[in-house]
């Protein structure tokens, strides 16, 4: 006898909610353990992680801040999850995004009118959509991976920002810093909450989220994102092409991460600089998993992100634990939620051995099975 | 002169292919297993750190280098705990170790910035090691050498030995691999210890051989363009080891041009041909009749869980 | 450690009332609550290494008078921002930001707490409670520059360089016109980087230069990489931020080493006793903000005493590393004979001097 998985004939919605709050609070144990370990306050270190951000009202507008960003690109990066478009490469369409729409805002410097923001964020989405075109064509057209080339083109986003900061778009007056000007303020995001940091972007963000989860569940759209994903064969006879929804799936989550990317910078940093990219892209990878590839649960997943950011520099000045301390601490959380993700589909049993036989996961609701998006396959042992 | 320079050129090209080699071939043979861990920067970054700190207080860099790789081999074992056992995304699962390797690495090297070890020593008699000429093939440090022999080691055990054909059949088709009565799932794991080790033993070049210190961060990146060889190379050891001298080539050609005053192209430019490169060479195969046989294998990144 | 979780819940109920200027009073009364804010980690062993060294020494310092509170790895940009802002709201009164991408936050959030005095290092924007400062370092560039030129065999030294900014630029220049004192047909081949910490591309750039016959190898960037590069080929070089000695016994002359520590302690004593007025701080080694750390014991006596002669007359005022004529790359003569560079226009440098190839 032992302990077996048993895949469920549905995945279970309890568990759908109850797993992700099993997840913090398994990091949260984990956590105090192990800083304990160290030597740091493990309770002390958990307190000021995950709760000195949420009772100090100040912290708030931090939070919403730094969560905006991270909800916007994981919401795009749901719809393709979803239909096993698996885009990774969010951080590059990030950073161009932000690039086109600085284009714009440098050609535009100086210049007074309210079309000014409109046209920057616009080139913003487009940069960001244009991005994500590549690995959409490349597999349409010919196959290829999308995993590997998205990821790629992250790496020749990142040169490119570094050329255009170091080169042609360095302030004429910065003393030769690898930086842009400073944009204007016709060229940034105003401030919805006045006294407070929190910008356009924060709004936009949950409004965001709600559109996509009308067209997700409500619309013929959302239908077909969700059965191309989950049954790839029957996708097919109902005349969803999986060519359309791969395009879908990339140009969303690239202008979404083109849009994250331009609000960042028009909105906090309000000007370019080689500092900008802070690895969004890829947090929101995390995010995206961990409010379960649903808009409401993203925009949670979220918040929980930006608390564990604003709580691990609350616990370097309040306890001195490190750094890396905080790095080690989300990526723990993320090892916990998925692991614990198996109880959506299976129940565990106590079971007698008995002869195996193989299949292959079909990906239950909102949980994608595999990396490969089911196109007919050319390869051969 | 000039040919002593050019010597030195090689050596240098070597030098930066050889912890990107290292880690390429053993996310290779993860690879071609079905399985994609993205995770080779956090494990090269534990490997670095776990060589330098047991090389510092043993003073055996050899025990360092097996440390470095028992570490690395461990944290790729938390990776297929996830993925394999409880069929957890790979992608996912590959990133969170990265960021993990990053902190981890970070709070394990706190006691040894600002350390120092002797580099490891030359394998070949001085005589060999230092002479102008015959340096280029004798001058080496251990790991170079150990990256040939692994190279050729791993071409051989994919082609030619029946553990590797059932390695590669697990990738391309695991259910048929299942039914035939192979363990998949076991295969798997072996597969990806055997990349995080190899991972642990890049890393540990740069923290023992390149810059015999640990400071954070110390690969700076090279994780993810090692993976970018596996793919550039389409999963084939020799290529593999052709393509690392060719990163390594643009990764430093560019120094010694402007060291010797030579302008060439903007260096964001070349940073980025590597990257494109790879792309360009994942299209090719994707569009060349034969590309079947040169494809990612096709199980790459789908989990599998037998049922019964 | 659950008296300090209370204090912050007060300082955080505080702060609701928007009355950022209270909740200082609600620390600890008698203790001076120092904030630092760092742009890498403290283990980098390079920059922000030096300020955290400086800070521990304000620790032994003033003991139980003051309590430090810093934050490492802080990107620059909005985290910055965040952060700095969340130090003032925890009461710190005196905040140290340490690297020029930490300029505009530190400016915004001045504005927001009156009552909490900033310092930002290598900026150039002040406000009525920020001052700046910055070190001199092109002075420790010029006695390098002096050992250079009487060490090098081939009159050929490698300069690995992060990222052409001022700063970086006119260490070039004043190591170069150093060394040409002694060897006026002394060249200096700069290879950039493009980064302030990649260790494996520094010592791949210093190797690169050796290769090119350059002797003698120095740097402006934050690892010890390049001397270890030197070391492994036999030839000479600096340390950066810190005595890295132990890095390269052999090839290692002597190191630049920024020492913050007197400064903070200046600064924080100021704070203390309630004279502290925003500054324009630029500091080198008369007032030891600058160091030259101890010579490789294999140097010459006649260049220790060159160097030590260069050293002590920039201390004594009596020697500016860039008194002209100097000559621009193009043979162009930029100063005349006799004249120095105003201080406003090295900020801004951005020509190379004859004898530089970049």
């Amino acid at each position: 006898m032992r302990l077996k998985l048993e895949a469920r004939r549905e995945p279970s919605r309890l568990m759908l909610y109850v797993t992700p709050a099993l997840a913090v609070l398994l990091t949260v144990v984990a956590g105090i353990v192990i800083f304990t370990l160290m030597g740091y306050d493990g309770l002390g270190a958990i307190y000021q992680i995950f709760l000195t951000p949420l009772v100090d009202p100040y912290r708030w507008q931090d939070l919403f801040v730094k969560a905006a960003p991270l909800i916007i690109i994981a919401l795009g990066l749901a719809i393709g999850f979803r239909a096993n478009v698996w885009n990774i490469g969010a951080e590059g369409q990030y950073i161009v995004g932000a690039l086109a729409g600085t284009g714009v805002a440098l050609a535009t410097w100086g210049m007074e009118g309210y079309w000014i923001l409109p046209a920057i964020v616009l080139a913003g989405i487009l940069g960001g959509l244009a991005w994500a075109a590549i690995p959409a064509f490349l597999k349409t057209r010919f196959n290829v991976n999308e995993i590997l080339t998205s990821l790629m083109l992250t790496y020749v986003a990142i040169q490119l920002l570094f050329y255009l900061m170091r080169g042609p778009w360095r302030d004429p007056e910065g003393f030769g810093f690898p930086q842009t000007r400073l944009f204007t303020e016709w060229q940034t995001l105003p401030i919805v909450v006045p006294g407070t940091l929190i910008h356009l972007g924060v709004p936009m963000a949950v409004l965001i989220a709600v559109v996509v989860w009308v067209i997700l569940s409500r619309t013929i759209t959302g239908f077909q994102v969700r059965i191309v994903g989950l049954a790839p064969q029957a996708a097919r006879h109902a005349g969803f092409s999986a060519r359309s929804t791969i395009w879908l799936a990339l140009l969303t989550s690239g202008g979404l991460a083109g849009l994250a990317g331009i609000f960042e910078a028009v909105g906090p940093f309000q000007q370019m600089t080689p500092q900008f990219p802070q690895n969004y892209g890829f947090t929101a990878i995390i995010v995206a998993f961990l409010g379960r590839l649903h808009p409401l649960g993203i925009v949670l997943a979220g918040m929980v992100l930006a608390i564990s950011y604003v709580g691990g520099e609350n616990a370097q000045t309040a306890i001195g634990l490190p750094y890396a301390a905080t790095g080690m601490f989300q990526a723990m959380m993320l090892f916990f939620l998925l692991a614990v993700d198996v109880l959506v589909r299976y129940r565990l049993r106590l079971v007698v051995p008995a002869g195996a036989r193989a299949t292959h996961e079909r990906p239950a609701s909102g949980q994608p099975a595999g990396a490969k998006a089911p196109e007919p396959e050319s390869a051969s042992a | 002169m000039t040919t002593a320079i050019l010597i030195s050129i090689l050596m240098t090209v070597v030098g930066a292919a050889t912890p990107i080699l290292l880690a390429a071939l053993g996310e290779l043979v993860v690879e071609k297993s079905g399985v994609l861990n993205l995770g080779l920067e956090g494990m090269m970054l534990i490997g670095a750190v776990t060589a330098f700190a047991v090389t510092y207080s043993t003073g055996s860099a050899p025990l360092g280098l097996v440390a470095a790789m028992v570490a690395s081999a461990a944290a790729s074992m938390i990776f297929a705990f996830l993925t394999l056992t409880l069929t957890a995304n790979q992608v996912a699962t590959g990133l969170a170790l990265t960021i993990f390797g990053i902190g981890l690495s970070s709070l394990i090297g706190q006691g040894f910035v600002g350390l120092t070890v002797p580099a490891l020593a030359h394998v070949f008699p001085a005589a060999l090691a230092e002479d102008p000429i015959w340096r280029v093939l004798f001058g080496y440090s251990p790991l170079v050498y150990i990256s040939l022999v692994m190279t050729a080691l791993v071409a051989w055990f994919l082609t030619r030995s029946r553990a590797g054909l059932i390695l590669r059949a697990i990738g391309e088709s695991d259910e048929a691999a299942h039914s035939i009565g192979y363990p998949v799932i076991g295969v798997r794991y072996l597969a990806v210890a055997f990349g995080g080790a190899m991972a642990g033993l890049g890393g540990s070049y740069y923290s023992l051989v390149l810059t015999p210190m640990w400071a954070d961060r110390l690969t700076a990146g090279r994780g993810w363009i090692a993976l970018a060889l596996v793919v550039f190379a389409s999963w084939r050891p020799l290529r593999l080891l052709g393509g690392a001298y060719l990163f390594g080539a643009v990764m430093t050609l560019e120094l010694h041009a402007k060291a010797a005053g030579v302008s060439v192209v903007a260096p964001e430019f070349l940073a980025m041909l590597p990257y494109l490169a790879t792309i360009v060479v994942l299209t090719a195969i994707s569009i060349a009749p034969a590309g079947g046989r040169l494809a990612a294998p096709a199980c790459l990144g789908k989990p599998f869980r037998a049922t019964g | 450690m659950f008296r300090i979780n209370r204090r912050q819940l007060l300082a955080g109920s505080a702060a609701t009332l928007a009355l950022p200027g209270l909740i200082g009073r609600a620390s600890a009364q008698d203790v001076l609550n120092v904030g630092f804010v760092y742009v890498g980690p403290v283990g980098d062993y390079g920059w922000t290494h030096a300020h955290d060294t400086a800070r521990k020494e304000a620790v032994e310092k003033f003991g139980d008078k003051i309590k430090t509170n810093y934050v490492e790895n802080v990107a620059e940009g909005p985290d910055s921002e965040r952060v700095i802002r969340q130090l003032a709201q925890q009461g710190n009164k005196l905040i140290f930001t340490t690297s020029f991408g930490f300029m505009n936050p530190t400016i915004k959030v001045a504005k927001q707490f009156p009552d909490v005095h900033f310092e930002h290092a290598t900026g150039y924007k002040t406000a009525d409670n920020v001052g700046i400062y910055n070190a001199r370092f092109y002075e420790g560039r010029a006695v390098i520059g002096t050992i250079a030129g009487m060490m090098s065999k081939t009159g050929k030294a490698g300069y690995v360089a992060s990222v052409p900014i001022p700063e970086v630029v006119m260490g070039i220049n004043a190591f170069t016109l150093a060394a040409q004192k002694i060897n006026p047909d002394f060249k200096v081949q700069v290879v950039w980087v493009n980064s302030w910490y990649d260790p494996a591309k520094e010592a791949d750039a210093a190797k690169a230069l050796i290769d090119q016959g350059c002797d003698i190898i120095t740097q402006h960037t934050d690892s010890p990489a390049p001397l270890q590069a030197a070391e492994q080929r036999g030839v000479y070089a600096f340390g950066q931020a810190s005595d890295m000695m132990s890095f390269a016994p052999k090839a290692h002359l002597t190191a630049i080493t920024d020492n913050w520590g007197p400064y903070y302690v200046q600064q924080i004593q100021k704070q203390i006793d309630g004279t502290w007025e925003p500054e324009d701080i630029w500091w080198g080694i008369k007032e030891g903000l600058v160091g030259i750390s101890p010579y490789n014991e294999i140097m010459p006596a006649d260049v220790r005493e060159a160097a030590d002669k260069v050293k002590n007359d920039i201390a004594a005022g009596t020697l500016h590393p860039f008194t002209g004529p100097i000559k621009d790359q193009s043979g162009e003569v930029k100063i005349k004979d006799g004249e120095t560079i105003p201080d406003a226009d090295l900020l801004g440098m951005d020509w190379y001097v004859e004898g530089v190839q970049s």
